[in-house]
C-alpha cells in the first residue's frame, strides 16, 4: 500500500482484467473448490480403507495398503493425471469400448483423490496409532467386534489428532488442482492461461490468479485453527 | 477354608504362552468354580497378567486350552465376542474412553450389542454407578475423575454387561494410595455378592480378606495355591516364601 505511485499504472489494469473476467474466475474458483471437495471426500474413504488395512495383524492386507501407499506417492500427480485422462480411456477402447473418455473432471477427480488418498492413509494410520492400544482392549474386553470398536472408541479419538494433518492436505490438494489445468479441466489455472493468452498481461493475470489462492487458502486455515482449538477444548473435559 | 464346590466356570489344560521365542507361560493347568475369587500373586514378570489375558484371550494362546463355561476360547473357530460379554474386564490404566461421558461409557457395549435399549442401559448404568457410589458422576467426563473413582466407573461398565466371570488386571496399581481402599472396598462387596473373580494384585491384605484361593507363580509356571492361609501365612515353596519376605 506504501508504493501506490508505483503500482497505480498496472492497478489500473488489474481493476479492468477483474472487471472483464470476474465471472470466469469466480467460475473457475468455484470448479477449483469442487474438484478440491470431491477428491478429498474420496481420498477419506481411501485413507480410510487403506489405513485401517494397515494396522490390521492380517499380513495380506497389511501388504496391499503398503503397495498403494508407495505406489501412488512414488508417482507425480500429473503423470497420474496424464495416464488417468488419456492412458486409461485409450486402454479402455482398445478392449472394445469404442468412444470411451472420461471428462477432465471424472479423470481430475480420480488423479486427485488417488493421490490424496495414499496421504490421508498415513494420516490415519498415524492417528490410529496413536490412540492408546489398552482403548482397542477395553472395547474388545466388553465383546465389541473389530468394526464396532474402531467406529464408536478408537476412530472418533484418532480423528481427533488427525485434523491438522487433514487440513494440511486439505490445503495441499487445493492447490494440486493447479496441476490438474494440463488436463483441461477449467479451474483457476487453466482460467489464468486462458486470459493470459488473450491480453498477455501476465504480470496482473497470475498476480490475481495467486491471489485468489492465497485468499480461500489463508481462510480455510483460520477456519481451521478455529476447529481445531474447539476440538481441543472437548478433548480436555 | 471350606468352599462351596460350584460348577467350573474356567478350566486351564496345559496352556502354554510365547511371545516370540520368550515363553511367558509354560504349563499353566486349574480350575475355577463359580463363585470363587481367586487372586494371582507373583514377582512381576511371573506370567499372572499374561495368563489373565489369555483367559478372555486379549492374548493369543500359543497351545493349551482354557474354557470358559464349556467353551474352548483357545480354538479359533469360537465366538469369541459372544465369551467376551460374559467375562468383564478391569485393566490397570482404567482404559475408559475419555470421549464419552461416564454413562455412555458403561452404556456403550449394552446398547451396541443389543442386550438392552438405550432407556434400559442408562437405568441399569445408574443403578451401577449408585453401587460403586459415583451417581453425581454420570455427566462427567473421564480426565475430570480422580483414579479411584475412574477404577469404580470401568467396574460399573464391566458390569453392564452383566458378566458372571470378572477379570482384574492389577486393578489398584496405578493408584494413589488414599485411593486403593475405595476400589477394593468394591471389589470386596462384588466377591460377597457371589461374583466369580480372578484378581492380579500385589494387595496382600485383600487376597488373606477376600480370596477363596491364591494362586502364586512364578517363572511361567503355578508355583503354589491354596487357600490364603496356606499360601501366605504357611507357604511351602522356597520361592513363594521369598516374594512374601520382600511384599509383607
Amino acid at each position: 500500500m506504501y508504493n501506490i505511485a508505483l503500482l497505480s499504472i498496472s492497478d489500473i489494469k488489474t481493476i479492468s482484467i477483474i472487471k472483464t473476467y470476474w465471472s470466469m474466475l469466480l467460475l473457475s474458483l468455484g470448479q477449483t473448490m469442487l474438484l478440491t471437495l470431491l477428491s478429498l471426500v474420496f481420498a477419506f474413504i481411501i485413507g480410510l480403507i487403506f489405513g485401517i488395512m494397515n494396522v490390521t495383524k492380517i499380513k495380506p492386507l497389511n501388504f496391499i495398503a503398503t503397495v498403494y501407499v508407495d505406489g501412488v506417492r512414488g508417482v507425480p500427480l500429473i503423470v497420474l493425471a496424464y495416464f488417468t485422462y488419456f492412458g486409461i480411456p485409450m486402454f479402455i477402447r482398445s478392449i472394445g469400448f469404442e468412444n470411451f473418455r472420461f471428462t477432465a473432471l471424472t479423470a481430475g477427480t480420480i488423479a486427485l483423490s488417488m493421490n490424496a488418498g495414499a496421504y490421508m492413509a498415513e494420516i490415519f494410520r498415524a492417528g490410529i496409532q496413536s490412540v492408546d492400544k489398552g482403548q482397542m482392549e477395553a472395547a474388545r474386553s466388553l465383546g465389541l467386534g473389530y468394526g464396532k470398536s474402531m467406529q464408536k472408541v478408537v476412530l472418533p479419538q484418532a480423528i481427533r489428532t488427525m485434523i491438522p494433518s487433514i487440513i494440511n492436505q486439505f490445503i495441499i490438494s487445493l492447490k494440486d488442482t493447479s496441476i490438474l489445468s494440463v488436463i483441461g479441466f477449467p479451474e483457476l489455472t487453466k482460467a489464468g492461461n486462458i486470459i493470459v493468452a488473450i491480453n498477455f498481461d501476465v504480470f496482473s493475470v497470475w498476480g490475481i490468479i495467486a491471489l485468489m489462492y492465497m485468499i480461500v487458502i489463508v481462510t480455510l486455515s483460520r477456519l481451521a485453527k478455529k476447529i481445531e482449538r474447539r476440538v481441543n477444548v472437548g478433548n480436555e473435559r | 477354608m471350606l468352599e462351596t464346590k460350584g460348577e467350573i466356570k474356567i478350566l486351564v489344560k496345559n496352556l502354554k504362552k510365547s511371545f516370540g521365542k520368550l515363553e511367558v507361560l509354560k504349563d499353566i493347568n486349574t480350575e475355577i468354580r463359580t463363585g470363587e475369587v481367586v487372586v494371582l500373586l507373583g514377582p512381576s514378570g511371573s506370567g499372572k497378567s499374561t495368563f489373565l489375558r489369555c483367559l478372555n484371550r486379549l492374548e493369543d494362546i500359543t497351545s493349551g486350552d482354557v474354557y470358559i463355561d464349556g467353551v474352548n476360547v483357545a480354538d479359533k473357530r469360537t465366538d469369541l465376542n459372544a465369551v467376551r460379554q460374559n467375562v468383564g474386564m478391569v485393566f490397570q490404566h482404567f482404559n475408559l474412553f475419555p470421549h464419552m461421558n461416564v454413562l455412555a461409557n458403561i452404556t456403550l457395549a449394552p446398547v451396541e450389542l443389543k442386550k438392552m435399549t438405550k432407556e434400559e442401559a442408562e437405568r441399569k448404568g445408574m443403578e451401577l454407578l449408585k453401587r460403586v457410589g459415583l451417581e453425581e458422576k454420570a455427566g462427567a467426563y473421564p480426565p475430570q475423575l480422580s483414579g479411584g473413582q475412574k477404577q469404580r466407573v470401568a467396574i460399573a461398565r464391566a458390569l453392564a454387561m452383566n458378566p458372571d466371570i470378572m477379570l482384574f488386571d492389577e486393578p489398584t496399581s496405578a493408584l494413589d494410595p488414599e485411593m486403593v481402599g475405595e476400589v477394593l472396598a468394591v471389589m470386596k462387596e462384588l466377591a460377597n455378592d457371589g461374583m466369580t473373580m480372578v484378581v492380579v494384585t500385589h494387595e496382600i491384605g485383600f487376597a488373606r480378606e477376600v480370596a477363596s484361593r491364591v494362586i502364586f507363580m512364578d517363572g511361567g509356571y503355578i508355583v503354589e495355591e491354596g487357600t490364603p492361609d496356606e499360601v501366605i501365612l504357611n507357604p511351602k515353596e522356597t520361592r513363594t516364601i521369598d516374594f512374601l519376605n520382600k511384599v509383607l
